[in-house]
């Protein structure tokens, strides 16, 4: 709305409220409320950790401990999970349940393996003595690493339940809702992603 | 078995607590005794445990910020007393160990369990009706955040039985709160009942967001809400934007005390300094949220007693929104003595002082609305009144404060604690009551009385100026805060001053207690059988008093602002002869059983009995999935029974 507009006395009728929202676009619009908070939350966390990425304390660095072509993979299996996500999306659209299911298989397969990858690395750098108690550094790097893999984990959880509730109740509208939710999460996860792999990997291990 | 947890955590050696635990506790199983005896329960179930009616969850929201209000006044006038008496060579009667305790429960539950309930309270019970809704976005998860606040706050007052609390100050800064230096239970009540409340609260923000943004009638433009909506959208959205940061703080935190980490710690790269960056982030912002709602609640109030409607409706927005925005630029003002250095400092100086001047506007706007006015001089307005003067003067001194070398002089010092009291009591504090005297016969059909709501506000007024007055005075003469003990006996006239003011607050909180009662005892008398008690200008008072649990029979069509006033010079619509169907909410447990939970895994993590906190995880997580399993969450009311139910409510109106 700009400056002019609001000088004028009479409102146009476009800025005028049709009624309350229906129930689909009122859950999807908290939804995304609710997910741009968890972004705000993942924010403190990269602040912290860009004031204390190179507060090693004299342990490892960054470039000590990332192994890229590894992250890649890992990075890899999250973006493609996201792709499979938004086709079983598309699928529960068109009511297509074969396709629905096959489509969020490979989502949790994906995001399983992005979640193993993440585990193996973090075992390895514990196995290494870089554990999370080691330097302010590795308290952030984990701290912020660990509370993504932690939303994909209950990502995970929730996709099953999703698929679950298709199973036992079919594409219901209320059905439909969650599993837009679902994957509005996802593909939040996804950005979150995006935002690690550059700021902590791809510039921790120059 | 019980972790940390030992006999040794309960104070039987420590008089005060074991006394004041020992009434509580046989206070409240005298309550619970008596809702047994006279079988209330299924009552209590079905009308307000399990309720997600939005004033329903608001009634409670304010009865919980009230009582605790009670409690951190406890802890204030202990404070007082100390302070007044323990000068030179006399020692008072709080050891230092206690009274750490105490100024610390006291900033925590003033501002989480006092301010916060008492403005998402007015928030959830009017914001709705304002709108011309019938609920919030999210009714259920409306009833969750209640629930999680109200059991984060019993959270908190069990470490006044079970162990002790954290005596770091409400602000909890590290290194003193890290594990190296309080080892004990303290500082994990203060930051596991924090992230309950905090999760709480921000579903709340949420939940509001979406209702304004969302559900509001037909007609209703932008523009043509509320002024109260508008506060409400503008702490909501800065709710949203703040909280997270808190509950990414409080994780980091608890890493450092629970594993070993090393975010805030002295050693190991650890930086004290980025917590209190962080704790400000979230904590400039807050006193917005917090102010906010009340400045809306003045304009409701001070439109409404003159007969006018608010002046410059716009600007009020435009400046609201401003401040918003400027909240988030202003958050090194509270340690400008980091040592940023003066060009950091000078930028943080000019943006506090720069947020000082929408806040003007608004108290023009409200002078210029009671000018040429007819203004009713009830308790509301009192309190409106009392607040342009008092929060003038509290603005005035944060000016001061936000200039960096008159900070570095008063940093820390009673100076500052006076400052905040000041913005606080007389911005949010006296909005709350306002609001309470404003909206109390929406929510429960008669007025409150007026002439003990006049004593109430005569004695808070008094009692602020001299109870904080003088630390204005010893704060420029260097008395830092947070003293045990004060060793300059030349202080101790002003302190007794200011005693003689927590005494005079003291008057005006029974004066509120005997307003209630009176009210309650003569409520036959005072009766709103019209929905309408003060002539309001907005949609809350279009509908009976209290209103339906569906708010309204037929959505009102909005067309203009100050809907209300506009019917009715119109003449109010009369009934219409065939209603629709309506779907209202189904009364869920879903938010009572996730808090209990939620404060057992509280409990558990805070004495470490790691396999109650598993217990309890899973326990939530039951009861999520078997709420995000649930369909039938909705009732249809029929048209035929809401007329019925309509013609009855209009015939008790005629009747009566």
């Amino acid at each position: 709305m700009t400056v002019t507009a609001i000088d004028a006395a009479p409102l146009p009728p476009e800025a005028l409220n049709p009624g309350p929202a229906p129930t689909r676009t009122v859950v999807a619009y908290g939804f995304w409320i609710f997910l741009l908070s968890d972004i705000i939350m993942f924010s403190g966390l990269f602040a912290a950790y860009a004031v204390l990425w190179q507060h090693t304390a004299g342990g490892p660095t960054g470039r000590e401990l990332f192994d890229l072509p590894n992250v890649f993979i890992e990075t890899a299996c999250l973006l493609l999970s996201s792709y499979t996500c938004g086709l079983a999306a598309l699928s529960a659209e068109h009511r297509q349940a074969g396709r629905f299911y096959l489509l969020e298989a490979m989502t949790f397969v994906l995001g399983a393996a992005f979640l193993f990858i993440e585990f193996s690395e973090f075992a390895g750098m514990v196995a290494k003595g870089a554990g999370p108690s080691r330097s302010a550094f590795l308290s952030a790097f984990f701290t912020l690493v660990g509370m993504h893999g932690a939303h994909v984990t209950s990502g995970l959880l929730l996709l099953l339940y999703m698929v679950a509730q298709v199973a036992a109740k079919g594409f219901r509208p209320h059905v439909l809702r969650r599993l837009l939710c679902f994957s509005l999460f996802w593909h939040a996860l996804d950005i979150i992603w995006v935002g690690v792999f550059t700021l902590v990997y791809l510039i921790g291990a120059r | 078995m019980l972790g940390r947890l030992t006999w040794d955590a309960i104070p039987f050696n420590e008089p005060i607590p074991l006394v004041t635990s020992i009434v509580i506790i046989l206070g409240a199983l005298g309550v619970l005794a008596i809702i047994t005896l006279k079988g209330w329960w299924p009552y209590l179930w079905r009308e307000w445990l399990t309720s997600v009616d939005h004033k329903r969850i608001g009634v409670m929201y304010v009865f919980l910020g009230l009582v605790m209000l009670l409690r951190g006044f406890a802890d204030a006038i202990m404070m007082r007393s100390q302070q007044a008496l323990a000068v030179g060579g006399a020692q008072g009667y709080l050891p230092p160990e206690h009274y750490d305790q105490i100024f610390s429960a006291h900033g925590t539950i003033m501002i989480f369990f006092v301010a916060m309930p008492l403005i998402v309270g007015m928030m959830n019970f009017i914001v709705p009706l304002q709108l011309g809704a019938r609920d919030v976005a999210f009714p259920v998860l409306n009833s969750v955040s209640f629930w999680l606040t109200a059991s984060a706050a019993l959270l908190i007052n069990l470490s006044l039985f079970v162990g002790n609390f954290a005596r770091t100050g409400w602000m909890n800064y590290p290194p003193l709160s890290e594990l190296a230096f309080s080892p004990d239970v303290g500082v994990d009540y203060y930051l596991w009942s924090l992230q309950i409340s905090g999760i709480g609260t921000l579903m709340a923000g949420v939940n509001m967001v979406a209702t304004i943004l969302k559900l509001r009638a037909p007609g209703m433009g932008y523009f043509r809400m509320p002024v109260f909506c508008w506060t409400s959208l503008a702490a909501s959205m800065l709710i949203i934007a703040a909280f997270p940061i808190l509950t990414a703080t409080f994780v980091m935190q608890l890493l450092d005390r629970y594993v070993g980490m090393h975010f805030f710690t002295n050693d190991a790269g650890g930086s004290a300094m980025m917590y209190v960056n962080l704790f400000w982030l979230w904590g400039h912002p807050e006193v917005y949220i917090l102010v906010l709602p009340a400045f809306g609640v003045y304009s409701e109030v001070i439109a409404t007693f003159s007969g006018k409607p608010l002046f410059g409706y716009r600007s009020m927005v435009l400046a609201t929104l401003a401040i918003c925005v400027l909240s988030f630029m202003v958050w090194l003002h509270h340690f400008f003595t980091m040592g940023a250095g003066a060009d950091v400092n000078a930028f943080f100086g000019i943006m506090s002082t720069i947020i000082a001047v929408p806040t003007g506007v608004k108290i023009f706007n409200w002078l210029f609305t009671m000018f040429q006015g007819s203004v009713r001089f009830n308790t509301a307005v009192l309190f409106s009144i009392g607040f342009m003067v008092t929060f003038v003067i509290g603005g005035l001194t944060g000016v001061l404060l936000a200039v960096p070398p008159v900070d570095f002089i008063v940093h820390n010092t009673v100076f500052q604690v006076a400052h905040f009291h000041n913005v606080i009591i007389g911005g949010v504090l006296f909005g709350m009551f306002a609001a309470y005297n404003y909206w109390f016969p929406k929510a429960f059909g008669f007025t409150l009385h007026d002439g003990w709501g006049k004593a109430s506000f005569w004695c808070w007024l008094v009692g602020f100026y001299l109870a904080f007055m003088p630390l204005y005075l010893l704060g420029m003469l260097g008395m830092p805060r947070r003293m045990q003990h004060i060793p300059d006996p030349n202080w101790q006239p002003l302190l007794l001053v200011a005693e003689l003011g927590a005494i005079v607050i003291l008057c005006g909180i029974l004066c509120v207690i005997v307003q209630l009662f009176v009210s309650i005892r003569t409520r036959d008398q005072r009766r709103d059988l019209t929905g309408d008690p003060w002539d309001g200008r907005t949609l809350e008072w279009a509908t009976t008093s209290p209103p339906p649990a569906y708010n309204f029979a037929v959505l009102p069509e909005i067309e203009g602002l100050d809907a209300f006033c506009a019917m009715k010079r119109a003449g109010r619509p009369a009934a219409p002869s065939a209603y629709e169907a309506i779907e209202v909410p189904r009364n869920s447990p879903t938010g009572f059983m996730m808090a209990f939970f939620a404060s057992v895994i509280g409990f558990a993590a805070i004495w470490h009995i790691w396999w109650l906190v598993i217990l309890g995880l899973l326990a939530v997580a039951v009861i999520a999935a078997v709420f995000g399993w649930s369909e039938d969450r909705e009732h249809e009311i029929h048209a035929e029974e809401l007329a019925r139910m309509e013609s009855a409510r209009a015939g008790a109106e005629r009747i009566a």
